[in-house]
Order: C-alpha cells, then sequence, then structure tokens
C-alpha cells in the first residue's frame, strides 16, 4: 500500500491509490467476453432500487408540485389554481418575512458555531493536562436530545424565575427579555444551537488537525514563522475541506432547525421567529391549507438546491488539489 | 329439609342470616342487570383516541371496570393537544378513521366536526332505552355545556363531559398587604392591578397569556363584558368594533402596564408558574389550571389563593366558557359498543372522580352538589362557589367558525404587537381585514 501524503494530494486521493492495484491482478479477459454487451441483463439489477427511489423520492416531489398547484384543503375540495398560490405567497408579509428570519437565523447558526467549533477544535489539539476528560464535557451539549434541550432552556430563560437573569442580576446587569423579547428572539435561539452543535464542529475539524503533515510547520519553524503565520498559512488552507464540511452540515441542520424554535417560541413573540419551517408547519398542519404549505415547499426546495450548489462549488474550490 | 325448618341448626341459622343480609344486594343487582344489559355487546374491542392530561388518564384508569361490567375491550390513546386535533383532522379526512370514540376541543373543532360529518348523532342514542342505562340520566348535563355541544342543526354529536370557565386567580396576602379589595368591574381590574402592581419587588399586578394564539381567549373574555362575542350569529365579524377596542384596550393596558416583563412570550404555563410562585397577583385564566396552585410541592401560595368570577364589564357578566366533547365516530362499525363505552366514561360516578381529582370541570351539574367531594376537596368551598357562579353566567369564549386557529394566529399575532405598544385599532382593523376572507372562503368551502 502505498504512503499518501495528505499535504499533496488530500483524501480523495487516498481512495484512488487502492484501486490500481487491485485491477492489475485482475484475471485477462478473453476478447469473445469482452464483445458481448451485458448491460440489458444489469438493468434488471436495478430495478428494485429505482422503484424505491421512484416511490419515496420521485412520486413525493411531483405530487408536491402538483399540490402546489391546487387550492386544497383539508376536508375540502381541490381546485386547480395554477401559479395561484406562488402569486399569493409573493405578496404573503409573513411569508417574506419568514424567509428573512430563516436567513438571519441560518447565517448566524452556520458562523458562530464555526469559529467557536474551530477556535475548541485548535485548543483541543494541544496538549495539556485533562485534555481528554475536557473534551468529552465540550461534546457533552450534542448528546442531549432537542427538544429537552429546548425545554430546559425555556425554563431558564424566563424572565422573572429563571437563572439567566438571576445570574446577570448577581453582577449588576439588569434582567434581558431573552425569547420573550421581539428584538432578541433570534439571537437567543441561535445562542441555544451554538451551545449544542459547537460541539459538531469542533470534532469534525478536530479530525482534520490530526491527519495534518509535521514537516510543514518544521519547515516554517526554520523560516522563522510565528504561531499566527503558521495558523494563517498552513493550519487554515489545510483543514479549510474539513471547516468546508463542517459549514455544509450545519447550514442543513440550520435551515432545517425546527423543534427547538417550536418548542421554545412557536413562532413567537408574534411573528418575530417565524422561519420558514414553522410558516409551513402553521400553514399544513394548523390551517390544513396543504396547496398553500406545498408553495412553500418547493420555494424553500429551490432555496436549499441553490444554497447546495454555492456551498458544492465552494467545497469543490477548497479542495487541497485545486 | 322440613326438619331443618322446625328444628334450625346453629349452621343453618347462620346461613339464613348471611342469605338475608346479601339478598337485597343481590335484588338490586339482578334488577339492574335485568333492566339493562351491559354485556349486550361483550367480546367486541374498540379503539378511543384521547388528549394527553389528566382526564385521559382517569379514563383509561376506569377502561379495567368498563370491560368487566361490559365484556368490551378498549384500546386507547393518549396523543398531546395538537399533535391529537391533527391526527383527528387527517383521519376523519380519510373517511376512515381508526378508531370508534375520539375527543375534541368544542371551542376549536365544533364546526369542523359538523361540517366534516366526523361524529354520529348521540340523541337516538339517548332515546333508546335498550342502549342507555335507566341511571345514565342525560338531563343531569349542565344545560350550558350542551347547548355548547350543539351543533347549529340541532344535533348533538358530542357528549361535553369537561367545562373549563374562564376566572380570576388572585393572591389574597397580596391583596390584604395592601388592602385591596377584589375589583368589583373589569375596569377596576385595571385600577387593582395599578395599585398591586410592585416591580421593585419583582410583583406584577396582572398576568394573563400573551403569546400569539393562546392570547385570543384573555382578548374574548374581556370582550364578553361588552355583551359580544368576536362572530354574530349570522356569521360577521365584530372584531373592529368599539366593543372589541375596548377590549383591546384594557388587555393592553393590563399587560403592558401592569404585566410581568416578557409576558408578551407568556403562555398559561408560564402564567401559572409566575402566579404560584407569588410573583403576580391577578391571573385570568382556566378553572382548569388549578390544581398545582394548591400543591405544596410546586406552588409557594398554597391557602391563599382565591377564586374570583370574572368581574362583569361595562354592559354584561359573562364568563368565557371552553369545553371538550367525546363523541362516535361515523365511520365506526361497533357504534352501540362505543356509546356503552361513553355513558361508562361520562356517568356520575366518573365525573365526581374528575372533580374530586382535581382533573377538571364536569359537564355534569350533579357533581357540583356532591358535598362530601367539597368538604374532602383541598380547594375549598369559595373554589366551588365560583365554579358555579361561573357556570351560571358561562358563554362562549371563541367563536363558532371553521377557521378557529387561524383566527387565533392573526388576531393573536395583532394582540402580540399591542402588547409591544402598537395602536389596538389599526391592529384590530388590519387583524379583520386579513381574517374576513378567510372566514368567508371558511363559510363557501
Amino acid at each position: 500500500m502505498p504512503r499518501v501524503e495528505p499535504g499533496h494530494d488530500g483524501p480523495e486521493r487516498m481512495t484512488s491509490t487502492s484501486l490500481p492495484a487491485r485491477l492489475s491482478s485482475a484475471a485477462p479477459v478473453s476478447a469473445a467476453a469482452t464483445s458481448q454487451d451485458f448491460t440489458p441483463r444489469y438493468w434488471l439489477f436495478s430495478l428494485p432500487a429505482v422503484l424505491v427511489i421512484a416511490a419515496v423520492i420521485v412520486f413525493p416531489w411531483l405530487f408536491t408540485l402538483y399540490m402546489s398547484t391546487q387550492d386544497w384543503k383539508i376536508g375540502g375540495g381541490a381546485e386547480f389554481v395554477g401559479l395561484g398560490n406562488f402569486a399569493e405567497l409573493a405578496q404573503d408579509a409573513r411569508f417574506l418575512e419568514s424567509i428573512w428570519h430563516t436567513v438571519y437565523f441560518t447565517v448566524l447558526a452556520v458562523v458562530l458555531p464555526i469559529v467557536f467549533g474551530t477556535a475548541a477544535a485548535l485548543v483541543f489539539h494541544r496538549e495539556f493536562p485533562a485534555r481528554g476528560l475536557l473534551r468529552t464535557v465540550f461534546v457533552m451539549p450534542m448528546m442531549a436530545t432537542p427538544v429537552a434541550v429546548a425545554l430546559v432552556w425555556t425554563m431558564m430563560f424566563h424572565p422573572q424565575l429563571g437563572v439567566l437573569n438571576y445570574l446577570l442580576s448577581l453582577v449588576g446587569i439588569p434582567p434581558q427579555g431573552w425569547v420573550y423579547d421581539p428584538g432578541t428572539v433570534i439571537p437567543t435561539l441561535v445562542m441555544v444551537e451554538v451551545w449544542h452543535w459547537t460541539p459538531l464542529v469542533m470534532l469534525i475539524v478536530l479530525g482534520g488537525l490530526a491527519g495534518l503533515p509535521r514537516e510543514p510547520y518544521e519547515s516554517a519553524l526554520i523560516d522563522g514563522a510565528n504561531d499566527w503565520h503558521m495558523f494563517r498559512h498552513i493550519t487554515l488552507p489545510l483543514v479549510w475541506p474539513f471547516v468546508m464540511v463542517a459549514i455544509v452540515i450545519r447550514t442543513i441542520d440550520a435551515l432545517k432547525a425546527f423543534d427547538t424554535i417550536f418548542v421554545i417560541t412557536q413562532g413567537g413573540p408574534g411573528t418575530a421567529s417565524e422561519t420558514l419551517n414553522i410558516f409551513l408547519y402553521l400553514q399544513a398542519f394548523q390551517f390544513y391549507k396543504i396547496g398553500y404549505a406545498s408553495a412553500v415547499v418547493v420555494i424553500f426546495f429551490v432555496i436549499i438546491i441553490m444554497l447546495s450548489l454555492l456551498l458544492l462549488y465552494a467545497r469543490q474550490k477548497s479542495k487541497w488539489n485545486t | 329439609m322440613t326438619d331443618h325448618l322446625l328444628k334450625p341448626t346453629r349452621r343453618v341459622l347462620l346461613g339464613g342470616a348471611a342469605a338475608a343480609l346479601a339478598s337485597p344486594l343481590v335484588l338490586r343487582r339482578a334488577q339492574a342487570q335485568g333492566a339493562f344489559d351491559w354485556k349486550k355487546f361483550s367480546g367486541q374491542s374498540i379503539d378511543v383516541l384521547l388528549v394527553k392530561n389528566p382526564r385521559s388518564d382517569l379514563m383509561q384508569q376506569a377502561e379495567k371496570e368498563f370491560t368487566e361490567l361490559t365484556g368490551i375491550k378498549v384500546s386507547s390513546e393518549q396523543v398531546p393537544e395538537q399533535q391529537q386535533r391533527q391526527k383527528a383532522v387527517i383521519e376523519f379526512a380519510s373517511g376512515k378513521p381508526s378508531f370508534d370514540v375520539s375527543g375534541i376541543s368544542l371551542h376549536v373543532q365544533k364546526r369542523m366536526a359538523a361540517k366534516g360529518k366526523w361524529f354520529e348523532n348521540l340523541e337516538p342514542f339517548i332515546k333508546n332505552a335498550a342502549l342507555t342505562a335507566p341511571d345514565f340520566d342525560f338531563a343531569d348535563f349542565g344545560a350550558g355545556p350542551v347547548a355548547y355541544a350543539r351543533q347549529a342543526d340541532g344535533s348533538l354529536d358530542t357528549l361535553p363531559f369537561f367545562v373549563d370557565y374562564w376566572i380570576i386567580y388572585y393572591n389574597k396576602e397580596l391583596f390584604d398587604a395592601k388592602g385591596v379589595a377584589y375589583p368589583k368591574t373589569m375596569d377596576e381590574m385595571f385600577t387593582v392591578a395599578q395599585k398591586l402592581h410592585d416591580p421593585a419587588k419583582g410583583i406584577a399586578g396582572f398576568v394573563s397569556r400573551g403569546l400569539k394564539n393562546a392570547n385570543v381567549p384573555v382578548w374574548t373574555s374581556l370582550m364578553l363584558g361588552q355583551g359580544m362575542e368576536t362572530v354574530s350569529p349570522e356569521g360577521k365579524l365584530l372584531t373592529d368594533t368599539p366593543e372589541a377596542v375596548w377590549a383591546g384596550e384594557l388587555y393592553k393596558k393590563l399587560n403592558k402596564e401592569t404585566g410581568p416583563v416578557g409576558s408578551v412570550g407568556f403562555n398559561w404555563n408560564e402564567c401559572q408558574t409566575t402566579f404560584m410562585q407569588g410573583r403576580a397577583a391577578m391571573w385570568l385564566d382556566g378553572v382548569g389550571f388549578a390544581t398545582p396552585l394548591e400543591d405544596p410541592s410546586k406552588s409557594r401560595i398554597v391557602g391563599k389563593v382565591g377564586y374570583g368570577v370574572t368581574p362583569p364589564g361595562p354592559k354584561a357578566h359573562h364568563a368565557g366558557m371552553f369545553a371538550d366533547g367525546m363523541g362516535i365516530s361515523r365511520g365506526s362499525s361497533k357504534k352501540e359498543a362505543a356509546w356503552l363505552y361513553l355513558q361508562f366514561m361520562t356517568n356520575k360516578k366518573n365525573q365526581i372522580a374528575m372533580l374530586k381529582s382535581g382533573a377538571g370541570a364536569p359537564g355534569r351539574s350533579s357533581a357540583y352538589l356532591d358535598t362530601e367531594t367539597i368538604q374532602a376537596s383541598k380547594f375549598g368551598k369559595q373554589y366551588f362557589d365560583c365554579l358555579l357562579a361561573s357556570a351560571k353566567i358561562a358563554r362562549a369564549g371563541l367563536p363558532q367558525i371553521v377557521p378557529v386557529t387561524e383566527f387565533r394566529d392573526v388576531f393573536g399575532v395583532a394582540l402580540t404587537n399591542m402588547i409591544g405598544g402598537a395602536d389596538v385599532a389599526g391592529e384590530l382593523k388590519k387583524a379583520t381585514e386579513t381574517f374576513a376572507p378567510v372566514l368567508a372562503k371558511s363559510e363557501q368551502g
């Protein structure tokens, strides 16, 4: 097995290095066998997978698209309205506001855990006493169930009886509204996300740091680089593909965030924390407007596809071999 | 045999005495069995959909006794309120619900149930002597709850087994400390709250729901003081009338000027916590939330809680009423067995058990006259007086329309904005304009 230097070709190269060896050891194939086309017979083998994908992915999507063109409320009849639901959404102030809330929440809930998680990974990458124990303590929030976490935080946010305002009072800071104030509700919800998911980012980045080669650092030290130079020009570029993985995972998580927000605020006060998911839930499962909710799903899907393409492009650009 | 009768032995005498003592019991049971055959549908099994709450716990505890009496097996599940409502809507819309009996919140789903023809009309069952036990006594159900459960076409598709009247919980200690009397009018509620409001000591004069959707019954309960509901019997929205604005102004003042910080995000549970920690002087909410207030392990105000009837408004005196009903699925193939279940679970004994355990206010009037229960209760006489007085002036707390949830959502946002300082008349006008087409469409479809 050839040794691979991650500093040169990265993980993608590692997976491909074992392939030629296996291929080269394969028995020689006769000319008659290569000339015969087995493809039609192989199609049958893919049939179960195709059927499953068609049933659980393709059909629901086509049906959602179909429903988005209907004015259909559970318990009532459906009526074809074409793009009427989309036109109505374009004028629905609460829907537009929910897009803004989703963007605001997602940006904060991605950037902050990435920054804190990367910083924590750099700290835990160093050798110091009780490092193992502290790492374990640090990742504990990640193991908690989101709904349980949300319920505990709800109690802590209580303006009169919550422990957070009590702690603030000990240092002379006046009580805050937390999730009970429209102005601070989204940053406060992000605080819960940061507490909950920074450990995940730390683990991903820590995994990347553990695989970095020592040679570039030795060369940099000889060249007189300080800690900042080594971080900026060696560590960060080398660990960036792992940070990108963390960004992709966090973005997906933040976009689909529902449980924490619903349990703590239900989108309130008023509509101050009503994200697209909460808006969608209300339309589909509180008001039973399935056609309208399907149109929201279609728009949400388009937003996610665009964002995914952007992130995939960024991840591609961040690969070591580019 | 004759010898035994003429010269009875000690054993025969004892046996005879025992038989004589037991005979009235045996006779009564035989008569009851003869009058009504509970075993008629023995061997059947029914499925029941319940909302997760203490009342459903009691019903599940009573299932064993029901099965012993009838031979009918019960498979019931408790689902949290919001999810139960969704499950009911979706399953009834499918035409083949998986349950024979379901509970519903009448204040949310009554019209939806009628429109979707969810339940059987119960009156033919009630009138059928072969299916209804003589001691069921339907007339014992309160006139108010029955009227509330009755649909517009006169049919009765659910039994109103639980009623929630809105009352004012007040902290007697805080009232006494400032020498303030219980408010005699709705306007006085604000002046009293102002006197008791003491932010420096962390005491709010008044607390009520501020969270969107949950907050609407507070406003509608105040509006009842104007003798007006939010939708007229003809289906016209009255939500931007001067009376509605008056109630909105009072709601705003009470919560903004005498409420605790953050009440804009309070649901009933935050209000309850605040009140039972002694941090609020008055709390307007449903009578069903009383239980933990008198529990020493949860409350700091045990024995200090006053239970007051909602004060009269400028034009009328009403207590907001909300209720739960239980009905038989129209798609059920075991309707008769399901009816026996409904009868048993809402009989006098089980309704008293509900009151005794503090699980809620029963729909039957006789439960409130059970002196033994009242004397043994931890709530005291004032609680029961308040319940009875509220029952006499009860009026629907939410409009009886199909899109109740959308109504609560739209006006809930307006009320939240009011606590934030928004103009009451403007918010109500905007909300009315937003909701009017939703209501119109629901009446068409």
